[in-house]
């Protein structure tokens, strides 16, 4: 079980307190009602799956119960990060 | 019978306090402190199993839980079974029964020993060959025999009566083992005052010290102050010492799991769990795992009476137990040495020791010579006399040549080196190199904050041991936040030093030998097996492993990795380096399936949610349903009814006069906030914002792709406050859905979202009669049809407590939900039940609410619909705002598939015999006269007899339905084809006029 | 919307109260796990903005920093989110009539029904807690007068410490026979 700091907890907490809801940083077109289809298809079923360096969103549901974002290495599993939902994507990773 | 092999006054068990056991039946006297291994070697017993594959009949090999023969089963009674047990790790207790396993018809005569000599069949990767062809073999052939012959020991057959317990654990420095490293660690990190955990598979503390005579510490021997350590570190309040608890697991960040024997070794449990599983979460390991005895490879080294010469020692110094009476040595390091001298102090003879380094020396060499041993040389035994327990050895010089000679023994010491246990470091993701130098591997590179001290980390003698553990539980403790001292670094006064040894196969056994010289006695894999694995073309260690099952299982290597790497090293004309180590998996040892469940069984498997009207429903006879968690009266049979007759009765009575039904499941969310109705917009296809406070209206949810995820109703209590209902089974992944939307998507919305899901109990009523049930009972609240229509919702009071009332119906009669706070649910429901009475209402249950809502041709989300259908498809296209500018699932709707001509629509169907149900799920097609597979055009989503039309009912996903109104379709069953015509959805009253009636 | 959240809850029961597990109890040696009476609970969102009048109204200041709760006079309010605080008034009053006195900007709900609460208590109670929730419950980690939301087993809880050895658990309603049974296991574990 990792440990997972919540950025609005401000405290490493248990991973069966969070859950994962995919991929970060993938904003709903404002006017989403007159995208194309190829807009659509990037926007709703396109994921980098990257290997490496990920960004995640998580929500700690059996916390605090805010969604929020995880830089987390694929590879290994760790977390790099977490930074609160909003916050833009981060330009400097810690340890990097 | 006497335990002849006891040497009275040796060891360090209170000999006069005896304890009774029987092994396969027979009786015998064993002491307590004893396993049962020491036990039986007390009393001569060296036969003690039969191997996997051969049968080959198998004695003790260790002392510890790298034990791969010694499996035997432990039976406390009827249901208490246990295969598998390791004779070396299982304490004796008074009454003790124990099996042998892997035999039949007896221990000594084992008709499946035929596999010996049917082994050229049995060879490397022989569940790859053998049971390849014919096909046909498979089912009446192969797969009985492989299941009769797999697996090792009998399962229990009846549900496990024990209890196991489980706990979470956190602390600032974890010790892995209890030897004179993980003291040694552990004292020092205790000094902190910080948290600090150290556990130990053995039953005391002390590890190598067990069998060490010659280590003395603080003016102790050995083994005496790892006791008073033991019990100093017990006695701090900072410390927790686990006896008997296996470090198995070891996850990210330092995540171990660990399994303490809580009561196995008692002769009566009590009240005791009998296991206990400890997750620890720990800041520092500490992992101080020691080392695992080799043995040699040479032919015929399984026989009974062989074993590692630490646990021959071990049997003496600790348990008073000789290993014969005139035992042999056979050894490629200095460790057998120190065996055969105790043995020889102890008064045992020793018949020779076989060393197959050339000239051996050294001051344990000197000793042994001086002691009068005839040590052989250079040579190596290469034969081995005796079956069921070893008679002779016959020894060869190495290089060949002349000079066999034959040794009685009955028993055979045996050490090729050891073998660093760097198990768990591996499990941590840390990777090992190899040393050249001294042929081990040991930890290289860490994955995570642990640090490997003593024989595990290859460090040789007891003070450097002492010195390096004391020194990293020290810094543990510091880079953990704590201060340390050096109060309590003990002083090694005189230890035991030895290293080196030998890799792979002996003589007699090498290249080109058809003898079988095991590698992995578990398994049993022999060493020509890895040589014809490497010659079958597996290049990879890993490979090697799996062809051949080396190291695989439960056993996990403890013995045989190294051998089998040299080996196939060997045969690959590669350096054990570049062939490379397979990875260790938890468990380390075998763990019980009640270990990992721990206290979720029975009731605590799972939660089981109960409604507050439960106990009513289960007083009035309700056969309930298990939906998701939730308990749900299903129907109310009365007087021997079954489950049909009381679903007509229940179906009539709601339509001819009312029915009180327990909605109580079902998600409610309060969303409350000036935004409120934008928020609605945003998350149902309906229109919000003119929806009067005081109305309710029937919402649908769409995920973004454009299909349908949930619906309810929804009532507008104020014009910042919506009261949201969810269906059961969605209730806490709409509340995710929509937080995720409002926290993500649209946080500049003023609404927040609130559960209410179990503040309020529901009661529908529902039938013609519905008004005049609860009327008598409500304040404050106007139910004429001009005050309160359908779809309305009133906040007042019903039997003087606040309910959120709602009329609305998911029958198509008139009728009313009544939430009142939960507390209040059943008192609630039995004032309005009677009332109820009075009319001739009914109790009725999910049953009938299904039959009710299909006869108006209501969907139920999840049973209708299965995430790929529509509003369109599922006819909601009404529900949909077609003003609307967004809402989640807006732009998903105009996908073209979603758009497309032909997709499956829901529609009603009626069976051309009225009296035949059709099976939901059940396949539809246009022409039954196809050849199979016939094209199917959609399925049966919803059927049942409706006793208020007089016919069945169903529903149904069909291509282009709604275009097919009145033709005939079929439904292909096994044993017939079912007619049946496509019809509206709705089947009763197809105006609607009874929402008032 | 405080118009709808100040509709006063009288509880003049017409029909009898009839909380789940009502008085039940079990204790094993050095623990007890009792089952608390009902209480007074809100739900209370609200932005930055509007915590002062909403202190000012409950009579609590509401806590700002994560996992703490302030308490005064029988009321207690826990900061379970950033925007989120539970308040408990288990000596009568009503909370969410007083919410309704505020003027910031707010969510008030009634939760008083959707919670079962438990008191878990004595030398026992850290390791009873322990048998299904992964959290640190030490004091230095979970301190007196902390609370958080957390899972207990397969079950949320809102676990608060009340004292050095007494907490508060706090379950759905529903789930309160599970959370019940597997505080008595975890208690019976604790005393072995």
């Amino acid at each position: 079980m990792l440990l997972i700091r919540c950025p609005y907890c401000e405290e490493e907490r248990p991973e069966i307190e969070f859950r994962h809801a995919g991929e970060a940083h993938v904003a709903r077109p404002t006017d989403i009602a007159s995208i194309s289809d190829e807009e659509f298809e990037t926007f709703f079923f396109i994921r980098a799956n990257t290997r490496g360096t990920v960004y995640e969103r998580w929500r700690h549901v059996h916390g605090c119960a805010r969604f929020f974002n995880a830089v987390r290495d694929s590879m290994s599993d760790r977390f790099i990060m977490t930074y609160k939902a909003g916050d833009p994507k981060p330009k400097k990773l810690p340890g990097v | 019978m006497a335990e002849s092999f006891r040497l009275p006054g040796r060891g360090r068990l209170a000999q006069a306090r005896t304890a009774r056991f029987t092994f396969d039946g027979k009786s015998y006297g064993g002491v307590a402190g004893d396993t049962l291994a020491s036990a039986l070697l007390a009393n001569g017993v060296h036969l003690v199993g039969r191997s996997f594959k051969y049968h080959r009949p198998r004695g003790i090999l260790s002392a510890g839980a790298e034990e791969p023969n010694a499996l035997v089963g432990i039976h406390r009674d009827a249901s208490r079974k246990t295969p598998n047990v390791r004779a070396t790790v299982q304490e004796l207790y008074d009454g003790l029964t124990a099996v042998s396993q892997n035999r039949w018809p007896s221990l000594g005569f084992d008709v499946g020993a035929v596999n010996d000599l049917a082994s050229p069949f049995f060879s490397a990767g022989f569940y790859y060959k053998t049971f390849m062809w014919p096909k046909a073999a498979w089912k009446s052939l192969y797969e009985p025999f492989i299941r009769s012959a797999a697996g090792l020991g009998v399962a229990p057959d009846q549900s496990d009566p024990d209890h196991y317990a489980a706990r979470f654990a956190h602390c600032e420095v974890l010790v892995l083992g209890g030897g004179a490293a993980g003291l040694a660690a552990a004292l020092a990190a205790a000094e902190s005052g910080l948290r600090v955990i150290i556990c130990d598979e053995q039953a005391e503390l002390g590890g190598s010290l067990r069998f060490e005579s010659g280590a003395a510490i603080d003016g102790q021997n050995g083994w005496d102050w790892a006791q008073a350590a033991a019990a100093r570190l017990a006695a701090m309040d900072n410390v927790r010492v686990l006896t008997r608890t296996t470090a198995f697991g070891y996850y990210l960040q330092n995540f171990v799991a660990l399994a303490e024997r809580v009561s196995d070794h008692l002769s009566s449990p009590g009240g005791l769990p009998r296991e206990r599983l400890w997750q620890v979460r720990a800041k520092r390991v500490v992992l101080a795992t020691g080392s695992i005895e080799r043995h040699m490879v040479f032919p015929d080294n399984d026989r009974p009476g062989v074993m590692l010469a630490s646990a021959a020692r071990t049997y003496l110094n600790h348990y008073g137990v000789a290993v014969g009476k005139n035992v042999g040595v056979y050894t490629a390091n200095d460790s057998a040495y120190a065996g055969a001298i105790d043995l020889k102090k102890a008064g045992v003879n020793v018949a020779a020791i076989v060393d197959l380094r050339d000239n051996p020396s050294g001051p344990m060499v000197d000793e042994a010579r001086a002691l009068g041993i005839e040590i052989h040389g250079g040579r190596g035994v290469v034969r081995v006399g005796g079956r069921l327990r070893v008679s002779s050895i016959t020894v060869k010089p190495r290089t060949g040549g002349d000079g066999e000679r034959t040794i009685a023994v009955d028993a055979l010491l045996v050490s090729a080196g050891w073998t660093p246990s760097v198990h768990l470091f591996s499990q941590s993701r840390g990777k090992v190199t190899f040393n050249d130098e001294v042929k081990r591997f040991l930890p290289g590179t860490y994955a995570q904050d642990c640090i490997s001290v003593g024989a595990c980390n290859g460090t040789d003698g007891l003070a450097a041991t002492i010195d390096e553990a004391y020194a990293a539980g020290a810094k543990a403790a510091r880079e953990a936040g704590g201060k340390t001292g050096k109060a309590a670094k003990p002083k090694v006064e005189a230890s035991e030093s030895w290293s080196r040894g030998m890799l792979g196969a002996g003589p007699g056994a090498e290249a080109g030998t058809t003898v079988k010289a095991f590698v992995d006695f578990q398994n049993d894999v022999t060493a020509k097996d890895i040589r014809q694995a490497v010659r079958e073309g597996m290049q990879s260690i890993e490979h090697v492993k799996r062809f051949t099952t080396n190291g695989m299982a439960t056993d996990q290597g403890k013995t045989s990795n190294m051998h089998g790497l040299a080996i196939a090293a060997e045969e690959l004309g590669k350096a054990v380096p570049e062939v490379g180590l397979t990875t260790f998996r938890a468990p380390y040892t075998p763990v019980t399936f009640g270990t990992i469940v721990g206290h979720a069984r029975g009731k605590l498997f799972d939660p089981t949610r109960r409604t507050a009207m439960h106990g009513w429903a289960e007083r009035h006879g309700a056969v309930f349903e298990d939906v998701g968690q939730w308990k749900r009266a299903w129907y109310f049979p009365q007087r021997g009814e079954d489950m049909h007759a009381a679903v007509n009765r229940e179906c009539v009575t709601v339509r001819k006069s009312a029915g009180l039904f327990d909605a109580s499941t079902l998600g409610k969310i309060e969303v409350v906030g000036p935004d409120a109705a934008a928020f609605m917009e945003l998350m149902y296809t309906n229109p919000w914002q003119k929806l009067e406070a005081g109305r309710c209206r029937y919402g649908v949810m769409l995920r973004e792709d454009g299909f349908i995820y949930d619906d309810g109703v929804v009532g507008r209590l104020a014009e910042d406050r919506f009261h949201v209902t969810t269906t059961t089974g969605g209730a806490a992944r709409v509340m995710n859905h929509m937080e995720d939307y409002l926290q993500t998507e649209f946080p500049h919305l003023k609404v927040w979202l609130t559960s209410i899901s179990e503040q309020w109990a529901v009661i529908a009523v529902q039938g013609p009669k519905s008004r005049d049930i609860i009327a008598p009972l409500v304040e404050g609240i106007d139910l004429s049809d001009e005050a309160m229509p359908h779809m309305s919702v009133r906040e007042g009071r019903i039997c003087g407590v606040p309910t959120r009332l709602f009329r609305m119906s998911f029958s198509g009669e008139r009728g009313f939900e009544v939430n009142v706070p939960a507390d209040y649910g059943e008192a609630v429901w039995e004032a309005l039940w009677a009332q109820g009475r009075k009319h001739d209402a009914c109790a009725y249950g999910t049953e009938t609410m299904h039959v009710l809502r299909a006869e108006k041709g209501y969907i139920i989300v999840g049973q209708d619909t299965d995430g790929t259908v529509t509003p369109n498809d599922a006819g909601l296209d009404w529900a949909v705002g077609k003003k609307k500018t967004d809402f989640v699932g807006i732009r998903g709707l105009k996908r073209p598939d979603l758009v497309a001509e032909g997709r499956r629509q829901l529609v009603g169907l009626r069976t051309r015999h009225p009296d035949v149900v059709l099976e939901e799920g059940a396949q539809i097609v246009a022409d039954p006269k196809l050849p199979v597979p016939m094209k199917m055009i959609g399925h049966v989503t919803s059927s049942y007899w409706s006793e208020n039309c007089g016919r069945s009912i169903a529903l149904a996903l069909v291509e282009g339905g709604r275009k097919r109104m009145g033709e005939t379709l079929y439904v292909p069953m096994p044993d017939r084809t079912i007619e049946v015509e496509v019809t509206g959805m709705v089947f009763f009253d197809e105006k609607g006029e009874r929402l008032n009636g | 919307m405080a118009k709808a959240a100040a509709k006063t809850v009288q509880e003049a029961a017409g029909v009898e109260r009839r909380p789940a597990l009502g008085g039940q109890d079990m204790s094993a040696g050095g623990v007890k796990v009792a089952v608390l009476p009902p209480a007074n609970r809100v739900s209370l969102r609200a932005r930055q903005e509007a915590v002062a009048s909403l202190s000012r109204a409950l009579g609590v200041a509401l806590p700002q920093k994560p996992k703490t709760s302030a308490a005064k006079g029988g009321r207690t309010v826990f900061w379970l989110g950033p925007d989120e605080w539970f308040v408990l008034d288990e000596q009568g009053g009503d909370a969410l009539a007083d919410c309704g006195k505020a003027k910031g900007l707010h969510s008030a709900v009634d939760v008083s029904h959707r919670h079962v609460a438990f008191a878990v208590s004595g030398p026992g109670a850290e390791a009873t807690i322990a048998a299904g929730c992964p959290r640190d419950l030490s004091l230095a980690a979970f301190a007196v007068g902390d609370c958080s939301r957390t899972v207990f087993g397969k079950a949320e809880i809102l676990l608060y410490r009340v004292s050095e050895q007494e907490f508060r658990v706090e379950c759905w309603r529903s789930f309160s026979d599970y959370v019940f049974g597997l505080l008595a296991e975890g208690a019976r574990d604790a005393a072995a």
